[in-house]
């Protein structure tokens, strides 16, 4: 036991400057090389940073795409789902409102033509994308919010639309700061 | 076939098409041979030297315990006293406090094992220094010492084993330096190309573009995030894992993810066969696993891409399925086979959050984690497999009148013991906590704790029995993934898991290194007409059988109390 013990505190030393020193150390060195430099890849307008490109963010107003529901209100100093199970009876009530609101703010669109990720809380609370049909459901309201035609609205929303990872695998998506962003630089 | 499931065909087929070479070139790096490495050797000689060890002398069974439980005792000294003082040491650019005794406790051991079960989140909960000297380094040696233990393992099943079964901290070294560290380098490196933060940077303020100001956690996570996907850990930087979109980006590092968790354990029973000359062996064993892989993938994938009733029943349209705690980049066909793998190979990170899966979902992560060796932890997935291969080899040789023999050596009472003793522990160590955890919630529902148990719960009736089950479901199993709603940072969650995974840890891992060192031991009786094959598909399947029958007499019960029920409440 002695031997052995004298043997791992020195081991333990060494593989601790190996591993929590020099290899951190190396990866840090190769995110100096990637986009963004290793802080993560920010968003920014005017020279100003106005997002990260993979966190989402929070759109409330009728004039911008909105993203799905966030167990933590997109604040990234945190993230959670909402750990709701199906059965869960407060669950019908949790789900209700978002389509309450939904419906209230885009006459015209019924019930049945939501999709389940529109209303539901992601995974992270930090979801940054909206499926294309989402998306799409959004379009008249956002157009009329802004007083655009709605076919230039939609053709925003088609460009957006990017696809599958190699073309072939995984779902399509929209990332909704880029949408908005765009949506801003119309004239 | 639908992008999503071709996505989930497209992940497997190429993990299986690097786990074989990889399993191949670990074969090499234990037995010694010349690999593409071996310019590392001098950086090994000075680990050694500085740590004087040398790492030719070799050890018996009992020496290589020894040696494992001391250095993993080391660890555990360090892991709890830099999480009880984190908070005034360096590297922590956004505050955060130390850790309570209890929690720390629980972390330290958490971790330790292989498990990485967090009753934290990795925003507030730890620092940059506790990050990198305690998780990321406990990452990397955990899993280490799994796979130094099953090599004990593989050269007690050799042509001509003996009592000597090389040095533990050889095997330990070489798991680092050979294997783990430049497959880590280069997941990385994928990682951060990919958006996830390498940086020391703190916490980063920005006003959105409509206007709110948010702050966004960050870190040098991508290379912590390599090694908890390679090492079978699962613990996560940030509070949600790989669902959090800084921890996981894109449908490309999913993949990378995906495939970083599965290799080692597939590589390590190609591995096996390699290094004791028994390619068939290996290939029953890796059929047998894949087959229960299938039988749990297949329903979860059914039930997870067949949607809600709950949301079905508010007429809302699910094209592709569940969504509720899932993300829109992944959709819910790779997260129920991330859910699947994270679960059968004790990994424990998620994609998506398990406590909003469907009840059948559930269902299956539970069983994985019963059973626990359908290709299986880092190194450890084997030696859980090997209880159930001893059992096997018992109960056929008594059906068919022989004695029982595994590669030809005689398996007698003895052995029999211990693989029963393991094979039980499990689920004794899973329903007597649950079972605890029950009274106290029903006995004691006000008791003074930081979180009092009547508040434990997210979600009431069976489904809050599953929160609790499950729990103790992925301490005994080493696993870490959680239904995060269960309230657990207070005493009660803290200590009790923390025992668990102790003795979930180190019990399967001696267990198994007895048998097979004492196995070792004896005479070598050539293989004969009368030889029970164990490499053959009726043996494989026997096998099989008798994990189904074990892993479902002991739970099954549990399982009716759990997901079955809230199944038939809501389908």
């Amino acid at each position: 036991m002695k031997t052995y013990l004298i043997a791992s505190i020195k081991m333990t030393l060494v593989l601790l400057v190996l591993l929590s020193g020099v290899y951190p150390a190396l990866v840090a060195g190769i995110g100096k090389l990637s986009p963004g430099g290793g802080g993560g890849e920010t968003v920014s307008r005017n020279g100003k940073v106005v997002g990260f490109a993979n966190v989402g963010q929070a759109f409330t107003q009728d004039g911008y795409f909105q993203g799905r529901p966030s167990a933590v209100d997109y604040n990234a100093a945190g993230s959670a789902g909402s750990n709701k199970g199906p059965s869960n009876p407060d669950y019908l009530a949790t789900v209700q409102a978002p389509i309450d609101t939904f419906l209230a703010h885009n006459p015209g669109v019924t019930r049945d033509q939501i999709p389940a990720e529109l209303v539901t809380a992601s995974g992270s609370g930090l979801d940054p994308h909206l499926s294309p049909q989402a998306a799409y459901l959004q379009v008249a309201r956002v157009a009329q919010a802004r007083n655009l035609p709605e076919q230039k609205v939609q053709a925003l929303v088609q460009q957006h639309v990017e696809a599958p990872f190699l073309g072939i695998l995984g779902p399509e998506k929209v990332n909704v700061l880029q949408l908005n962003l765009a949506l801003d630089a119309v004239k | 076939m639908s992008t999503e499931l071709l996505g989930v065909l497209v992940t497997y087929l190429l993990t299986l098409a690097l786990a074989i070479p990889l399993g191949k070139y670990i074969a090499r790096v234990y037995q010694g041979q010349k690999t593409l490495l071996d310019f590392l050797a001098p950086l090994e000689r000075g680990l050694y030297r500085v740590s004087g060890i040398d790492p030719n002398r070799e050890m018996n069974w009992k020496q290589h315990l020894l040696a494992l439980l001391t250095i993993n005792l080391v660890w555990f000294v360090l892991a709890f006293v830099i999480l009880l003082t984190q908070g005034s040491l360096p590297l922590n650019p956004d505050g955060n406090p130390s850790m309570s005794p209890d929690l720390a406790f629980n972390t330290a051991i958490s971790f330790l094992v292989n498990c990485n079960l967090q009753h934290y989140s990795g925003e507030s909960g730890l620092t940059y220094f506790s990050q990198l000297t305690v998780i990321t380094f406990l990452q990397f040696v955990s899993a280490a010492t799994g796979m130094a233990a099953v090599v004990v393992l593989f050269n007690a099943f050799k042509e001509k084993s003996s009592e000597k079964l090389g040095n533990f901290f050889r095997y330990l070294v070489l798991s680092c330096t050979r294997i783990l560290l430049p497959i880590c380098l280069v997941i990385a490196a994928i990682l951060a190309f990919n958006g996830t933060p390498t940086s020391f940077d703190g916490k980063a303020d920005i006003v959105t573009l409509q206007g709110d100001s948010v702050q966004v956690s960050r870190g040098p996570a991508a290379g912590m995030i390599a090694i908890k996907h390679l090492g079978t850990n699962g613990g996560g930087w940030l509070g949600v894992n790989s669902a959090h979109p800084l921890e996981n980006p894109n449908y490309l590092t999913n993949m990378t993810e995906l495939v970083a968790q599965v290799l080692i354990p597939i590589a390590m029973v190609i591995a096996f066969g390699v290094y004791i000359r028994r390619k068939k062996l290996a290939w029953t064993i890796f059929g047998v696993m894949t087959v229960g892989m299938l039988l749990l993938l297949v329903p979860m994938l059914l039930s997870e891409t067949g949607g809600s009733p709950t949301l079905a029943q508010l007429n809302l349209l699910q094209p592709t399925g569940a969504m509720e705690g899932k993300e829109v980049r992944f959709g819910p066909a790779i997260s129920a086979y991330w859910s699947t793998v994270t679960t059968i190979i004790s990994t424990g990170s998620v994609n998506a959050m398990h406590d909003s899966t469907m009840p059948l979902s559930g269902a299956m992560q539970l069983l994985g984690m019963f059973i626990n060796c359908f290709y299986g932890g880092c190194g450890v997935g084997i030696l859980n497999y090997f209880i159930f291969l001893i059992i096997a080899v018992f109960i056929s040789g008594l059906m068919v009148g022989r004695t029982p023999e595994f590669l030809g050596k005689k398996v007698e009472a003895r052995e029999m013991k211990i693989a029963t003793i393991i094979a039980l522990l499990h689920p004794l160590l899973i329903l007597a906590g649950t079972a605890l955890a029950c009274f106290t919630l029903t006995n004691y529902p006000e008791a003074d704790w930081a979180v009092k148990p009547s508040a434990w719960l997210n979600n009431p009736g069976f489904h809050g029995f599953s929160e609790m089950l499950y729990e103790f479901t992925s301490s005994a199993a080493n696993n870490g993934s959680g239904f995060e709603g269960l309230g657990d940072n207070n005493v009660f969650w803290n200590v009790s898991t923390g025992f668990v995974l102790l003795l979930g840890r180190f019990l399967p891992i001696i267990g198994p290194v007895a048998i097979a060192g004492l196995l070792a031991r004896k005479r070598y009786v050539p293989e004969s007409a009368g030889t029970l094959r164990t490499d053959t598909a009726t043996f494989g399947f026997m096998t099989l059988a008798v994990i189904l029958i074990i892993a479902a007499l002991a739970f099954f019960p549990a399982l009716v109390l759990g997901p079955l029920a809230e199944y038939f409440t809501i389908y």
